[in-house]
Formats: C-alpha cells, structure tokens, sequence
C-alpha cells in the first residue's frame, strides 16, 4: 500500500513488461508451431483454455471471488457459438463475437448470482450453477446433442480466405493471435482504476466501502468483463476443434481451471498464462501414462504450491525479478 | 400414496447416508473454519479398508467397519499436524486448493495400491434379509443405516453439548488463546475433533457403500454434494445438517422417482434457491465477514 505513491514512474515500465510479455507468448507461441507441428490441436485448446484462466482470474485473482463454477461462462460461449454455427453461421468472427456476447452475459448471471453470498457460499452457489447449466444443456439434446455433444459445425474461412485446415494451422494462428491481444488489454484493465477498485476490494472490503466506494458494482462489471473472454475462449474451442462436449461446462473444468490459476500465479495475466502453459503440457505427457500418477502429482504439486509458492510460479520469477531490479 | 411413501422412505435412508458422511464435515467447517473437500477421500479410504479387510482378510462386517473407522482416524492425524494445521484461518481458495491436492493424492494413493477397480463390501446375513415396513418391504441394511445414522446424530450432540471434551472444544472455537490460557491444549483438541470427523466420514462411507458405491473417483464424486449439504445446513450445525440432508435427499430421490431424465438437475435448482435465501445455512450462525 505505501508503493501507491510511487506508482508514477512504474507506467513505463509496465509499458516495457506489457511489451516484453507479449514478444514472449509470441516467441514461445511461434516456437511450439515449428516444434511441435503436430501437436496444433493442443496448442490451440491450450490457447482457449489459456482464456478462460485468464477471465477467472479477473474475478478471483483480481476480484478476490471464490468461485468453483467458472466454466458456465466458457460452456455459455462454447455452445452459444456452436448451436449459431450449426444453425447456418459459418463466419469464424461473428461466431466468436456471438460467443463472446453470451460469455458476457452469463458472466453478469452469474455474478449476480454468486455476489449475493460469500465466502462458503459462494462456493457453493458458484458449483451449483454449473452443476445445473450442466444437467440443462444434457437434457436439452436436441439443439445441444445432450450427452453426445455438439457436431457438425461448419466453419467459413477467416477473413474469407484463410480455411480452417486438417493441421488445424489457421485455428491456431487466430487462437495465438486472440490470447496475446487478450492478454494486453487484460493488464491494462487491471492497472486502471477501476482495476485498482477491484483490487481494494479484495484487498480490505470494508475500507473501500468506507471510502465511499460500492462493492457489487465493481464486481459485476468484472464478472462481465471476465464473462467476455471466457466466452471467447468457448467459441475459439468451438470453432477450432467443430465439437462442443459436456465438459466444456462442467465442475472439474471449473476446478482444472482455478488449479492452473494457482499454479501460475493469481493477480496476474501472465500468471495466468503461464499457469495454463506448464499445467496443460504436464497433463499431456503424464496423464498419457497413468491418470492415478497424474492425480498424485498434481496433489503434491498443489500442496507445495500452497505451502511454498503462494503467489504461483510467476510470482516466484516476478518476485526475483524485482528485487535484483531493486 | 403407495408411491409416495416409497419415495419418502427411500429419501429418509438416502439422507441418513448422506447426513453420517457430512456431519463430520459441517463439525470441522463450523468449528475449526476450514473447508475441507478431502472429507469425500477419508469415507473412501474407510471404504476401501473395510473392502480389503473383508474380501482378502475374511473379517467380519462389524470388525471391519471399527478396523477401516480407526485406520481412516490414524491416517487423518497426522495430515492435520503435517498439513492442515497451517491453513487454519486462511481465504476459503487457499483451504480449496490445499485439500483437492489432498484429495488427489488420496484418490491416486489407493488406487495405486488397491486397484482402480469398484470395491464391494459384502454384507452379513442378518443385514441382507427384507424387513416389512407395512406398507412395503425394504433390505434391512437400509433401516441399519437409517438407525445409524440417528444414532450418530444424537451421539455427535451428547458429545459436544454435554461432555468435557465438547465444552473444551466449544471453548476453542470460541476464543483459541484464552481457551488456551485457561489450559485447555487446544492442539490436541483440534487434532481428536479432526479424527472424530474423519471417522464419521469413513464410518458413514462404509455403511453406506451399497447406496454410495466405493469406486475409483469416490472422492470427487460425492465432493460435491458433501460441500452443498454442509453449506445449505449452516456449517457447524448437527440440526442443520440433518434437515439439509433430509431435504436435498428428498428433492433428489422425488426427482429421481418422477423426472429421471433431469439428472441432478432439480437438486441444484434448490440448492441455489436455498443458498440464495438462507447465505448462512438454514441453521447456521451468522457468518462474520
């Protein structure tokens, strides 16, 4: 709290990160498509998920909201885009867009939903919601294909010229090319004031309060925000993989995501990023192997995370950074 | 009528299950403040015991429901020390995400040592036969658990209401360092509340493993609904567990019963209706925030 005022001369700087972080994702972005040719798929669910990590982190790394249930935004965007595409949108953007738009407005649903209570209940409004979005979109089979899924979506080509191939090469370019723009606009949100708000908010509720301040409003605005990306990472996997699953709106995709969050690092987008990265490829290889070793990493990793890296595994390079910078 | 009683009958079982797992959960949450998702993993490790103890070790059922209680209890305390013992008092996210890790390595441990396969607990005789309710016939292992389930409930509340050992325990809630001060080891306290609760769990995994099946993924399954039955109670209450567990056993089998093709879908409907009403609980104290 005392840094506030030092917070002047920071704005470069965060300038030069925003920069940097972002010739990196771009880097390593590049790096895996000559890499790993045939790994795009991955990469591109990688990237989507990537979306909804970052959106749940505006409201619980940010917002300081437990939730449990984020992917009821994801699924929203996810079948919102799918049930468009298989109803004769075929334009990539607009189905994106058309995403993006349900994402947010399952985000203000869900918000005003889970607002209400605090702390355990939260958490329990929060499972509960995706829990029955869930057992809604399964007993609605015929315009989500229930338990099946949702197939045969047709996608244009993007722009009109690029088609959304085999290798799934433009899926991943346009997926890359999102995360990165996302990722920006994301930092500069959470640097705003009213990022600044959101994060009071989390911080000590009853000073911000105090200072005149309301505490819903903020909030809710955040969860719209959040409901926009998260929304777009849906319909990005809609159209990159032209199969919307059950899963994308369930419980354990709420609970994979706060776990990659944490693993990164909460509070901030690159955490998230990162979180998402290290996780996901993790689970490729490993869970390939055994899915009960898998479990067992994952716990022990999860518990030495909370026991010795709170602040996730960007905090821990963020926080040596700064202080040789210092 | 006749449909109706069966249902109301088979709610009260069902909800005498879920209320043995969960009270022990509601105790840890509303007493010690901690949001326990591993509480799922130690009725399953009580129900793969008791499994191992009367499949290859040929034990009796009642020996092996005390031997897999104890060993659930023996293996939860030293988690508490080791691991517990240092998120009492942090955000809900942070107790969260400690105890899924714990879940997750309890789900790998045992699979890993007793195969990821569906364990059976074979019943005994007397518990297999039908008993006549008058209006229909039901497997007398439901009515036991149905007992068992009344009998913890006022068991859990002569203990913590009207012994020694609840009043220090009350007295630990209440103000840990002047509990202390009066010397009341409030660490141990903390550590036989943790175990009573962990032997609930895997007392209520084991009788109830013919409604709950003990499979692979138990712990996650049920996590869930554990966490909702405590919330909707208000954490810390023994009534208000017992009324959410009836009422959510209620609503899911009278759903179960009319509208199979809806899943859980009623079930979470009341949830967010009751939550939404009742932030506390239906019996719960008045959270501080």
């Amino acid at each position: 709290m005392t840094l506030v005022s030092a917070e002047r001369p920071l704005v470069p700087r965060n300038n030069l990160r925003d920069l940097l972080g972002a010739t990196i994702v771009l880097l390593v972005g590049v790096g895996c498509y000559f890499v790993f040719p045939d790994n795009l798929a991955f990469l591109t669910m990688l990237l989507s998920t990537a979306l909804l990590v970052m959106s749940l982190d505006l409201v619980t790394g940010v917002g300081g909201v437990a939730t449990l249930g984020h992917a009821f935004i994801y699924g929203a965007g996810a079948y919102a885009a799918g049930i468009a595409s298989v109803n004769g949108v075929s334009d990539p953007l607009v189905l994106l867009l058309i995403g993006a738009a349900a994402g947010t407005v399952a985000g203000v649903v869900s918000g005003a939903l889970i607002l209400k209570g605090h702390g355990l209940s939260q958490l329990v409004i929060s499972i509960a919601l995706v829990q029955l979005a869930s057992e809604g979109v399964n007993k609605a089979s015929s315009i989500t294909g229930g338990s099946d899924g949702l197939s045969g979506l047709t996608i244009g080509p993007l722009f009109g010229a690029f088609e959304f191939d085999l290798w799934g090469r433009t899926a991943f370019w346009l997926a890359l090319a999102i995360v990165i723009v996302v990722a920006i606009i994301l930092r500069r949100v959470i640097r705003s004031p009213f990022g600044m708000i959101c994060r009071g908010i989390h911080r000590d509720r009853i000073r911000v309060r105090a200072m005149g301040a309301t505490i819903f409003l903020p909030l809710l605005k955040m969860y719209a925000i959040a409901g926009f990306v998260a929304g777009l990472g849906g319909a990005l996997q809609a159209v990159a993989t032209q199969v919307v699953g059950l899963d994308s709106i369930s419980f354990t995709t709420s609970a994979e995501a706060l776990v990659m969050l944490i693993f990164g690092g909460t509070g901030s987008v690159f955490g998230a990023l990162v979180g998402t990265f290290v996780f996901m490829w993790f689970e490729h290889v490993v869970s390939a192997a055994s899915p009960f070793h898998w479990l067992i990493l994952v716990g022990i990793l999860l518990i030495g995370v909370v026991l010795f890296a709170p602040k996730g595994l960007y905090g821990l390079v963020a926080g040596l950074l700064d202080r040789r910078g210092a | 009528m006749i449909l109706f009683l069966n249902i109301l009958s088979d709610a009260f079982v069902y909800g005498m299950v879920l209320f043995t797992i969960s009270v022990g959960l509601s105790l840890a949450m509303g007493l010690m403040k901690i949001v326990n998702l591993a509480h799922g993993a130690f009725a399953m490790i009580g129900g793969y015991i008791a499994s191992f103890m009367t499949q290859e070790q040929a034990l009796p059922y009642a020996l092996a429901v005390v031997v897999a209680v104890l060993g659930a209890m023996l293996i939860a305390v030293p988690l508490e020390r080791l691991l517990y013992r240092r998120i009492y008092g942090t955000s809900e996210l942070t107790q969260v995400l400690m105890t899924i890790g714990i879940t997750f390595v309890i789900i790998g441990v045992a699979n890993y040592i007793f195969g990821p396969t569906l364990k059976t607990i074979p019943l005994p005789e007397t518990l297999r036969r039908n008993v006549d309710l008058g209006f229909r016939t039901m497997a007398s292992h439901r009515v036991f658990v149905a007992f068992c389930g009344a009998a913890v409930a006022v068991g859990l509340w002569y203990v913590i209401e009207r012994t020694a050992f609840g009043v220090k325990l009350r007295a630990a809630v209440e103000n840990e360092k002047i509990a202390a001060s009066l010397g009341i080891r409030t660490s141990v306290i903390f550590s036989l509340s943790f175990a009573l609760a962990t032997g609930l769990a895997a007392f209520g995994g084991v009788i109830g493993a013919e409604l709950l099946p003990i499979e692979p993924y138990y712990a996650l399954t049920y996590m869930v609904m554990l966490l909702v039955v405590v919330c909707v109670g208000g954490a810390g209450s023994i009534g208000g567990a017992l009324t959410a567990c009836l009422i959510l056993g209620f609503v899911d089998t009278l759903a179960r019963y009319l509208l199979p093709s809806y899943g859980a879908f009623f079930f979470y409907a009341a949830v967010i209706l009751i939550v939404l009403v009742f932030p506390n609980g239906l019996f719960g104290r008045k959270a501080s925030q």
